[in-house]
């Protein structure tokens, strides 16, 4: 007999999704698989869109992190205008991602997995909330809410609105940068870096709590892929991939995302409407497995030799003092989200202070001058690539999108199997299960809206099935 | 009450009465009830009509009631006669209105979002003034494809309310006569030169008036991101008004006074 778990829908994510557990015929957790249940279909409806609507077209595929899909698809269509764009719309474009990237990954740990963290994972589903925890620990909470507006606040200066901005166009920016704004910034800056290493400190005295969470969540050899400079610093928009190993060891380096296409593949899969990116030359047949590789703010900071700032650089080395060169803990992505946030906020003091910025020259005019570009940026949830390819007169032909949870996918389905295999006994699904397999995913932070081109919430559905199908199980939590 | 009576070009003082809204005004003799209203600072909605350009009474939207017309006679192509009793609202035109605006909607693909005239449209701005925030007829979702041959305009059609201001412009203003409407009813639709690509139209001067003069986002400059484009419809005024001399009436200052100093 072979049983099937299912856990439908799966909360506080984006999107909807749905997890089955296979079981054997002994009751052992056999297989698991994480199900999108929705599709968008934006790389069929952008066909035949000029050139110019892609930045905001695409943009829409989500209100989290549409300036991760703006950033993608402008360097898509700079690449398309053959142009490079002028230094203060570069800053201006970092700028925005790692506004982006702040108010992402605030989202992400303070009002999704915090209650997880703080409250526990067996709490009450009823409080193990955000306003779960404005009861209990009401200043953290401030303080997360606070951080993601700086980080919206970022985000508007550059965009011209907090979601769905239209300040990022082909050939750079639509308006030079201001003294005021400039100004706004800099006034927040020494608040939100403190929030930001406050909740370094608490994630640190939590690690304790959770050492076996950060055993079975998702510790596995995986490969890593993500931008990167040359000289090994973190990069979160420009420049070049490296893909490293479970060691550490650079595999490929400084691999134009324009050639992501040599080393990646993507498989369709039957049950989801997710495509399933993987590293081509560890596949030989149809099983896209062994191509697994892990994207986001993990893979980052395990391929980023240092972040090039000080407050952040502490932080790694003290999180490497922990786990070794290689986090290889899906828990750690927690972690790594955190540091990012505060290198982000780094860079933006940085960034703020070079008069380039405030240089009036922010757009690079030209015609339809190739056929094809390619975009990429460091999404808060990993590497995202955007792939046009348009007509003589600048009509889109095709469209690919490779998005950061597509490509977590295969880690993810890992990550269940594993958290299953240790938290399921028997043939029933108790609230225990449920959550640390919710968590588990969490820890991804995914983002199915994206990753499918879909949309709306996270409700979770968890199935146990047997062998030949039966639900044994289901619980489901809306 | 009699508005105060604003003289013409060539002096004429208005002198046939007729009742707006309930108010008794003075209209000028052969003036159209929308140029009556306009003057009288009464709003009108209106889409197809542009100042500088011939009447067309395409889209509906400024119709009105006028007593003893069991018809809605549209303000834009109605002269006044003495007595005339209109009214510019009512429940019947509200409605009237807004069905006129969802049925532009519905026709079209008129994506807000992703649109560069967004924030700027004419259609949206009527939509917003007449209170249509759904539509509840089936929607086409006609997927025409877009002419980007021009080397420095765009055209696409399912953005089109066939108001024809790019036709009339063209005609009229230009002299190049690009643009026509082929067909008719639900298949009706703009053409470029002999039902052509636009770029490959030997006419068309590039002078872009059609452009400054779309109500929405079909006519627009080839690279332009959503929520970029900003057309320029009183463009068109300003031309006639400067070719015909009578530019001072309409702006009231743009005329050199005699006691001006003139920079070297």
């Amino acid at each position: 007999m072979h049983d099937i778990h299912t856990i439908d829908p799966v909360s506080r994510i984006e999107g909807h999704a749905k997890i089955t557990l296979h079981l054997d015929e002994d009751g052992g957790v056999a297989d698991a698989r994480f199900h999108v249940t929705e599709f968008r279909g934006f790389e069929e409806f952008c066909r035949g869109r000029p050139l110019a609507e892609m930045p905001s077209l695409t943009a829409r595929t989500c209100g989290i992190c549409p300036v991760s899909h703006l950033l993608a698809s402008a360097k898509a269509t700079d690449a398309i205008h053959a142009v490079s764009i002028p230094p203060a719309a570069t800053l201006q474009r970092q700028l925005a991602n790692l506004g982006q990237i702040v108010q992402s990954h605030v989202l992400s740990f303070f009002h999704l997995s915090a209650p997880d963290l703080l409250l526990g994972m067996d709490a009450d589903p009823a409080t193990r909330n955000v306003f779960g925890l404005m009861q209990t620990e009401p200043e953290i909470v401030r303080g997360g809410i606070r951080l993601r507006q700086f980080g919206q606040e970022v985000i508007e200066s550059v965009a011209g609105q907090r979601i769905h901005g239209k300040g990022i166009v082909p050939g750079g920016v639509a308006d030079p940068f201001t003294t005021e704004k400039r100004n706004a910034i800099r006034s927040g800056l020494d608040e939100a870096l403190g929030s930001a290493t406050q909740a370094l400190a608490l994630l640190t005295s939590l690690q304790d709590r959770f050492t076996r969470e950060i055993e079975v969540f998702g510790r596995f050899d995986s490969l890593y892929l993500s931008h990167c400079a040359p000289d090994g610093t973190w990069e979160h928009l420009d420049g070049k991939l490296r893909i490293i190993d479970a060691e550490g060891a650079t595999v490929i380096d400084q691999l134009d995302p324009a050639d992501y296409r040599s080393v990646l593949g993507e498989a369709a899969k039957h049950d989801s409407y997710l495509k399933v990116p993987y590293y081509k030359p560890l596949v030989t047949g149809d099983d896209p497995r062994p191509g697994m590789y892990r994207v986001g703010p993990l893979a980052r900071i395990n391929i980023a030799e240092r972040f090039g700032t000080p407050i952040a650089d502490a932080g790694l080395a003290d999180l490497r003092e922990r786990t070794g060169r290689i986090a290889a803990s899906s828990f750690h992505y927690h972690h790594a989200r955190i540091l990012e946030v505060i290198a982000s906020l780094e860079r933006i003091d940085g960034i703020i202070d070079d008069p380039v910025l405030l240089d009036p020259r922010v757009r690079a005019q030209a015609g339809i001058n190739a056929r094809r570009g390619v975009g990429a940026s460091e999404a808060p949830r990993g590497t995202l690539f955007h792939d046009y390819e348009v007509d003589d007169h600048g009509v889109i032909t095709a469209v690919n999108l490779i998005i950061a949870t597509g490509q977590n996918e295969l880690a993810m389905n890992r990550t269940i199997l594993d958290i299953a295999r240790e938290y399921v006994d028997g043939s029933t699904l108790t609230d225990g299960v449920l959550n640390r397999v919710e968590a588990g995913i969490r820890a991804y932070d995914p983002c199915l809206s994206c990753s499918t081109h879909a949309m709306g919430q996270m409700p979770m559905v968890l199935q146990l099935l047997a062998p030949d199908g039966d639900v044994v199980c289901e619980r489901r939590r809306e | 009450m009699t508005a105060a009576p604003t003289p013409r070009p060539g002096g004429a003082r208005p002198s046939v009465p007729v009742t707006l809204d309930g108010t008794d005004v003075l209209a000028h003799e052969g003036e159209t009830i929308l140029a009556l209203a306009r003057r009288v600072g009464v709003p009108i909605p209106t889409l197809c009509q542009l100042d500088g350009l011939s009447v067309y009474g395409g889209c509906r939207l400024c119709s009105v009631e006028v007593a003893g017309e069991h018809r809605l006679p549209l303000a834009c192509a109605t002269e006044v006669v003495p007595e005339m009793e209109v009214r510019t609202t009512s429940p019947t035109l509200a409605n009237h209105r807004r069905r006129i605006v969802a049925l532009l909607f519905a026709e079209g693909s008129h994506v807000c979002a992703a649109c560069v005239a967004s924030g700027a449209c004419e259609l949206q701005d009527l939509a917003s003034e007449n209170g249509v925030d759904h539509i509840s007829y089936e929607m086409t979702f006609p997927r025409t494809p877009v002419d980007a041959s021009h080397p420095k305009f765009i055209l696409d059609r399912d953005r089109c309310v066939l108001c024809t201001r790019c036709v009339r412009v063209c005609d009229e203003i230009e002299g190049a006569h690009v643009w026509d409407i082929a067909q008719r009813g639900n298949q009706a639709h703009l053409i470029a030169g002999m039902d052509q690509p636009w770029g490959e139209v030997s006419s068309c001067t590039w002078c872009g008036k059609c452009v400054a003069v779309c109500p929405t986002g079909a006519l627009a400059w080839q690279g332009t991101a959503p929520g970029e484009l900003h057309a320029d419809p009183g463009l068109i005024a300003f031309l006639t008004d400067a070719r015909d001399g009578t530019w001072d009436d309409r702006a009231g200052g743009n005329e050199r006074r005699d006691d001006e100093e003139v920079a070297p």
